[in-house]
């Protein structure tokens, strides 16, 4: 779909831009820069969050947000579902992507590693703000064993 | 056999809510980071012709046009088909001069600005949508047109009709082009 490509080149650009602009090579920059774009996919899935069909709105049970998320909201955004979710019932849910669209033009394997958490910033801030608006509290990170694959980690934030 | 998800309408606004939206937040990112209207349009128009360079190949690849022969062609090409395919609309194009190098783009309706009301407080020089044009920029580059890209209306700042203007700069080299 070519609006998907848009927002694929878009948010390349934004990563590579949002990069060069703080040029702060110190842990302390890098922060700084990945929490820029996690704020702005906050604000978007915040935003998406309000514009889901009305049906959706009324979960039974956390769980069913989750896979809602794994399943609508991932098709919806990236074309495709979460290949697998794990929780350990406690709050903590463990999303598998094992070809994250917006690794996959990158490499695959071992190169470009360092560069990964780069790329997932905006679509953790994209879950946490799609959460928010479904009344959910949460932390999310991600981490990459090995590209394109990668997981998502969404911990509930109890009040 | 059920429509695959992705397809369903709910689902396709969705996807195209999330450009729209994502740019909202790196305006408003940018307008955080810079204090003049000036450098917001300038990052704006420099990460456009970042994107534009790769766009084009997209472009050409999705749509399979063939060379051109005029920038009016060209200029067509942009609006209807470029345009259609990647924001779903289809500006008008109107030629601005008897060189034939000049035009402009007449956007009635602007996607990109689509929840946007009018431009933030003390933001009135902000070509909130100026990412185009650096992508019409960059996309023409790469196939070897350079053009100076342009707003020279746009609706938030409270003209009657959104308008990119865009001037090809170099003579198109007819005699270069017919030789296959």
């Amino acid at each position: 779909m070519a609006d998907a490509a848009l927002f694929e080149f878009l948010h390349t650009e934004m990563v590579a831009e949002l990069w060069a602009h703080d040029p702060d090579p110190s842990p302390g920059g890098q922060k700084m820069s990945l929490s820029v774009l996690e704020g702005m996919g906050f604000r978007v899935g915040q935003a998406l969050g309000e514009r889901l069909p009305r049906e959706t709105l009324a979960f039974r049970e956390e769980l069913d947000v989750l896979k809602f998320l794994c399943k609508d909201l991932w098709v919806a955004v990236f074309q495709k579902q979460i290949d697998s979710l794990r929780t350990n019932h406690q709050g903590t849910y463990v999303l598998q992507d094992n070809s994250f669209p917006l690794l996959v033009r990158m490499a695959s394997g071992l190169q470009y590693l360092e560069e990964a958490p780069k790329f997932l910033a905006f679509t953790c801030g994209l879950l946490r703000g799609t959460l928010s608006t479904l009344g959910i509290k949460s932390l999310v990170t991600a981490s990459v064993a090995a590209l394109p694959a990668c997981k998502f980690q969404v911990v509930i934030q109890k009040a | 056999m059920s429509r695959p998800a992705y397809r369903r309408p709910e689902y396709h606004k969705i996807n195209k809510d999330l450009f729209v939206l994502t740019y909202g937040a790196l305006v408003a990112q940018l307008c955080k980071d810079y204090e003049k209207d000036e450098d917001v349009n300038k990052y704006l128009d420099t990460m456009g012709y970042g994107i534009g360079t790769r766009l084009i190949e997209d472009f050409l690849a999705r749509s399979r046009v063939r060379r051109c022969h005029s920038y009016s062609e060209i200029a067509d090409i942009i609006a209807q088909v470029a345009f259609k395919m990647y924001l779903g609309i289809t500006p008008s194009v109107t030629c601005n001069n008897a060189s034939r190098n000049e035009f402009s783009l007449i956007l009635d309706k602007n996607p990109l600005a689509e929840f946007v009301e009018e431009l933030p407080a003390g933001r009135s020089s902000l070509c909130y949508s100026n990412l185009l044009c650096g992508i019409i920029r960059g996309a023409l580059e790469m196939v070897h047109l350079a053009a100076d890209v342009t707003f020279l209306q746009d609706r938030l700042k409270g003209d009657s009709v959104t308008e990119i203007g865009i001037t090809f700069l170099k003579k198109l080299d007819e005699k270069k082009y017919r030789r296959k």
